[in-house]
């Protein structure tokens, strides 16, 4: 059949040829007969209005690559922003390994086709397990603020209460996914931080906590990059009332600073995104939700947890889906929350980060870290009418930059810093008024002594 | 020399592959290594920033330090890359398998020309909080993807936030109960109505967003029910959450009729697109009289699955509800792209950030590949091939479409082996566990199986001619079987990376591991 139509690559059967020969097999004359239940009124008319294809791959190639073009990347401005997205290095094998077309393609297979896809999130999760110490860990959910939100219901159900206690320092962000997520049937109440440390202030949490708290929440480290201090006290005073702990962690902080479970989190959270993703313009996060092995527990986990059990055949590892009765795809409004598609991929890729890094590597990224931040502080702390550090708390790889006596707001001097190609703190003038004209710096192992000295230099002229 | 190539081929017909996945008798990972091995060493730090710091642990507490190191396996480079190799090749993705058997999931070619785009240093080294005029390129993408999907739907403005279709739907029931609120009526529209063929999570994101959740079944014809549909619609009706075509591929052709409906009893109607992949072009959310819609981006538009995401449900509302929609949304002054904030009635963040912006550019390029025209064709041949298909599966002894009989179905078909397991004692399950063994996947159905005995296939338009003659093969060869040798079936896989797994630990609190580390106490018996 002589055509001008386009053959798609995608689609094989676009030959005209073919089209026919199979509509001939299903008896039909076009395929508009095949469309001949959705009724006239319904039907569009007419041709959408979409831009011109570029049909050849390298006209297309050419056009996205025009148009990512416009962007500047860290690659080639110095970045020191974090705020909950990380530049730290992403090992090549992670990418080599998330680029597979058989991890990258495959979705919802069974145990029998699917192995690699169940071996390789237990995988995960059993990493994520021993950097955190709890015996249960989640496949990812979308991101760490999904984690925390679930976290919180899971506490809700496992106490049967319907308070949960927050920290006033969480970004605005979080508190604003929290909101939407607990509003129609949990109570926030947000906890005054100590004003010295920026941790909770134990005196309001004892004035707030009581029988009807389900959960006390906190971040270690916080948004605002400090250390709550006072972990192990808050959580006894959630346990003495009854009401579970929740701590959000950065999982890359863990090769050296104490998992929380060591002071008393009954679950914890977070975002592994700095364990192997590009940042991704935010593309890169997914969540964790990690507890003990108690069925209380095990069983308010709407997310799919993976279990090793054995075959038929001696000495042979299987996995399947453990408790799957609990979640929506068994039991529609009646399990827990919700299960869908959420950062699968993203999970395999942590796995991969925590089996190239062992032990050493991630006690040596959290010293790395540590070194460089603090170095900073002191850097920071030197030029005229800079505060670094409003906290006396440490901090991890983050920490508010007051710029109150400088005369210059935040927007100002990120905007000297964008000219000179530095890509400055976060402003957190907006988020947090009461920290005045302040930004949120972010150093990690990938800023070298001379990324700092220029950004200290630079901000010396800006501020000059 | 034998003609090896006639060797193939019975009575004219190819025989079936010979398959046997990879089955590399992997360790678990912890098994692996030696204690000193390094898969990677960190940038070291600078002499002059360790001699300016001195101590770096110096004003934490002692109780923050970590004193026992992770359990982390200790692996050369080599080591972690062949494992992981290993175990990827015991994956069956899109790229090495006939995948029509993942019904509902649109399991279509994911081009790999958007993998590499995507992996541009200037997107993956983009940090969120950039500059705005440092991030004008991927700010272009997502406002270029939203008027397309504006063109598409027919509705009026979309965000890319919600992290795949759950959360699209999760955010589409807050916008219905934050619309409510605004109209004072919250406190009353507490029920929302779903059909049992649309998926589990339009019924389970109702119920988390503080619904009741009516649920309507179909009549003989396969259609929600338009009788019980109007008995469930009252003055505490909040909305309507339903999929067109559903799980069954059958259009409900009163469509229409429903919306109506809902809206003159003062309820929204929010059409769960997650799979469009038939109707492209063809019908629109507009038109069919709704007011959200959400698509799967790894479904319809084809960036890839990743075992399960990440990925995008973008989600589009009308003008009305626009002020709605969670924050930021992207716009275009006519020079620059910028991110607006300014929606006082916003439901606020559905995650961080504003979306997981590699699967928004593939599935703009994607677009960008085909067109208007191409996208017609890529609906018109999925929904083609579905035909196709099903005549060929309907051909095989057992097999059964129940509802509709005799009409058209659109890209996808639930099928019923009712008559294969009565005369067999087979179970749906059961068949496809044996057609892994000829390297394919094959799906029964969301719970509860209404459809006895089901099976649902999704051609999508990615495959061939002769590849969907090859699936149906597989099937009629495992039906056979079942049949010829029920136990032969029962028994499978034998061509798999494993064998039948024992499932009662997976429901016992006592035996379950789901971590190494659970394993390592409750199966090796190792004190931790």
């Amino acid at each position: 059949m002589a055509n001008n139509k386009t053959v798609y690559p995608y689609i094989p059967n676009s030959e005209p040829n073919i089209k026919t020969q199979m509509l001939k097999e299903v008896n039909a004359n076009s395929v508009n007969e095949l469309y001949s239940d959705i009724p006239a009124q319904l039907r569009f008319k007419g041709q959408m209005n979409l831009p011109v294809p570029f049909v050849s791959e390298y006209g297309l190639r050419r056009h996205i690559e025009k148009i990512l073009g416009k962007n500047k990347s860290t690659k080639q401005f110095l970045n020191f922003l974090g705020a909950g997205c990380y530049q730290h290095y992403v090992p090549a094998v992670c990418d080599e390994i998330n680029s597979r077309g058989e991890f990258l393609t495959a979705y919802a297979g069974e145990p029998y086709d699917d192995h690699g896809r169940f071996q390789s999130l237990f995988e995960y999760t059993s990493m994520m397990a021993e950097l955190l110490e709890m015996d249960v860990v989640s496949v990812p959910t979308y991101d760490g603020f999904q984690a925390a939100a679930t976290a919180l219901r899971m506490a809700c159900r496992i106490t049967g209460r319907n308070k949960v206690l927050l920290p006033e320092t969480i970004g605005r962000d979080l508190l604003s996914k929290i909101c939407d997520y607990l509003r129609n049937d949990i109570e926030i109440i947000t906890l005054k931080h100590n004003a010295l440390t920026g941790g909770i202030d134990l005196n309001h949490l004892e004035d707030l906590i009581s029988k009807d708290i389900a959960a006390v929440f906190f971040e270690n480290p916080s948004y605002l990059g400090f250390f709550e201090i006072n972990g192990e006290k808050i959580a006894d005073i959630a346990h003495q009332n009854g009401a579970i702990c929740i701590v959000s962690v950065d999982p890359i902080s863990l090769g050296v600073i104490t998992p929380p479970s060591h002071y008393g989190a009954d679950i914890v959270v977070g975002d592994i995104q700095p364990l192997g993703m590009h940042m991704l313009f935010g593309g890169g996060q997914a969540g964790f939700i990690a507890s003990r092995d108690e069925e209380k527990y095990v069983m308010q986990y709407p997310s799919r947890l993976f279990g090793i059990v054995p075959t038929r055949v001696k000495g042979e590892y299987g996995f399947g889906d453990v408790a799957y009765d609990r979640t929506s795809f068994a039991r529609r409004e009646e399990g827990n929350e919700w299960v869908g598609t959420a950062a699968a991929l993203w999970g395999i890729t942590a796995g991969v980060y925590l089996a190239l890094m062992g032990p050493q590597g991630m006690k040596e990224i959290g010293e790395g870290i540590l070194y460089r931040s603090q170095y900073a502080k002191q850097e920071m702390n030197k030029i005229a009418n800079v505060s670094a550090g409003v906290f006396q708390a440490p901090q991890f790889k983050e920490f508010v930059v007051k710029f109150d006596n400088t005369g210059k707001t935040v927007a100002e001097i990120n905007h000297s810093l964008l000219e000179k190609r530095i890509f400055g703190g976060k402003d957190l003038s907006h988020e947090f008024p009461w920290l005045g004209e302040s930004a949120l710096f972010c150093f990690t192992e990938i800023h070298t002594k001379e990324d700092i000295d220029q950004l200290i230099t630079t901000l010396k002229e800006v501020l000059a | 020399m034998n003609n090896i190539t006639a060797e193939r081929f019975t009575d004219g017909k190819p025989n079936l592959r010979r398959f046997h996945q990879a089955s590399w008798d992997e360790p678990i990972i912890f098994e692996l290594g030696q204690p000193g091995q390094r898969g990677i060493l960190v940038p070291e730090v600078e002499e002059g920033i360790k001699f300016q710091v001195g101590d770096p642990f110096k004003g934490i507490p002692d109780s923050l330090l970590r004193k026992d190191p992770p359990e982390l396996p200790e692996m050369s480079q080599p080591a972690v890359l062949r494992h992981y190799v290993h175990i990827s090749q015991e994956t069956l993705g899109v790229d090495c398998n006939i995948d029509v058997g993942q019904g509902t999931c649109t399991m279509k070619y994911s081009p790999k020309i958007n993998d590499q785009l995507a992996r541009m240093t200037e997107l993956t080294e983009l940090h969120p909080l950039q500059d705005e005029t440092t991030v004008q390129g991927i700010l272009e993408i997502f406002w270029r993807f939203e008027q397309m999907l504006k063109e598409i739907s027919g509705l009026d403005r979309f965000t890319m936030q919600p992290g795949a279709g759950s959360a699209a739907i999760y955010t589409n029931a807050s916008i219905i109960r934050a619309y409510h609120a605004s109209m004072g009526e919250l406190d009353r529209r507490d029920e929302i109505i779903t059909t049992i063929f649309s998926h589990p999570s339009d019924a389970a994101c109702a119920k988390v967003a503080g619904f009741k959740v009516i649920t309507l079944y179909p009549n003989e014809d396969g259609y929600p029910d338009i009788e019980a549909l109007k008995a469930a619609i009252s003055d505490r009706t909040a909305g309507l959450l339903i999929t067109n075509p559903e799980d069954t591929g059958i259009y409900n052709p009163k469509i229409a009729e429903f919306t109506r409906l809902v809206h003159a009893a003062g309820g929204l109607c929010s059409y769960d697109q997650a799979n469009a992949n038939g109707i492209l072009g063809i019908t629109r959310a507009r038109e069919a009289g709704f007011d959200l819609c959400h698509f799967n981006l790894h479904k319809t538009f084809s960036t890839p699955h990743g075992c399960g995401g990440p990925a995008v449900g973008a989600t589009g509302v009308t003008k009305e509800l626009i002020p709605f929609l969670p924050v930021p949304l992207v716009d275009f002054d006519g020079e620059k792209y910028y991110l607006d904030y300014d929606f006082p009635n916003s439901i606020g963040k559905i995650r961080p950030f504003y979306g997981v912006a590699p699967a928004v550019l593939k599935a703009y390029a994607w677009v960008m590949a085909l067109g208007a025209e191409g996208l017609r064709e890529v609906a018109e041949i999925a929904v083609l091939n579905n035909n196709y298909l099903l005549k060929k599966i309907l051909a095989i002894r057992g097999a059964s479409a129940p509802y509709a009989e005799g009409k058209r179905r659109i890209e996808q078909v639930r099928y019923s082996w009712e008559k294969l397991y009565e005369e067999t004692g087979v179970h749906s399950d059961e068949l496809g566990i044996r057609a892994a063994d000829f390297g394919v996947h094959y799906w029964t159905s969301h719970h509860p199986y209404v459809v006895p005995e089901p099976c649902t296939l999704e051609p999508t338009e990615s495959y061939s001619k002769e590849e969907l003659d090859e699936y149906a093969a597989i099937i009629e060869n495992v039906a056979n079987e079942a049949y010829a040798d029920p136990e032969l079936v029962k028994n499978a896989p034998y061509n798999s990376t494993v064998h039948t797994i024992d499932h009662y630990p997976l429901d016992d609190p006592q035996q379950w591991c789901i971590t190494w580390r659970a394993y390592k106490r409750k199966a090796q018996k190792i004190p931790v």
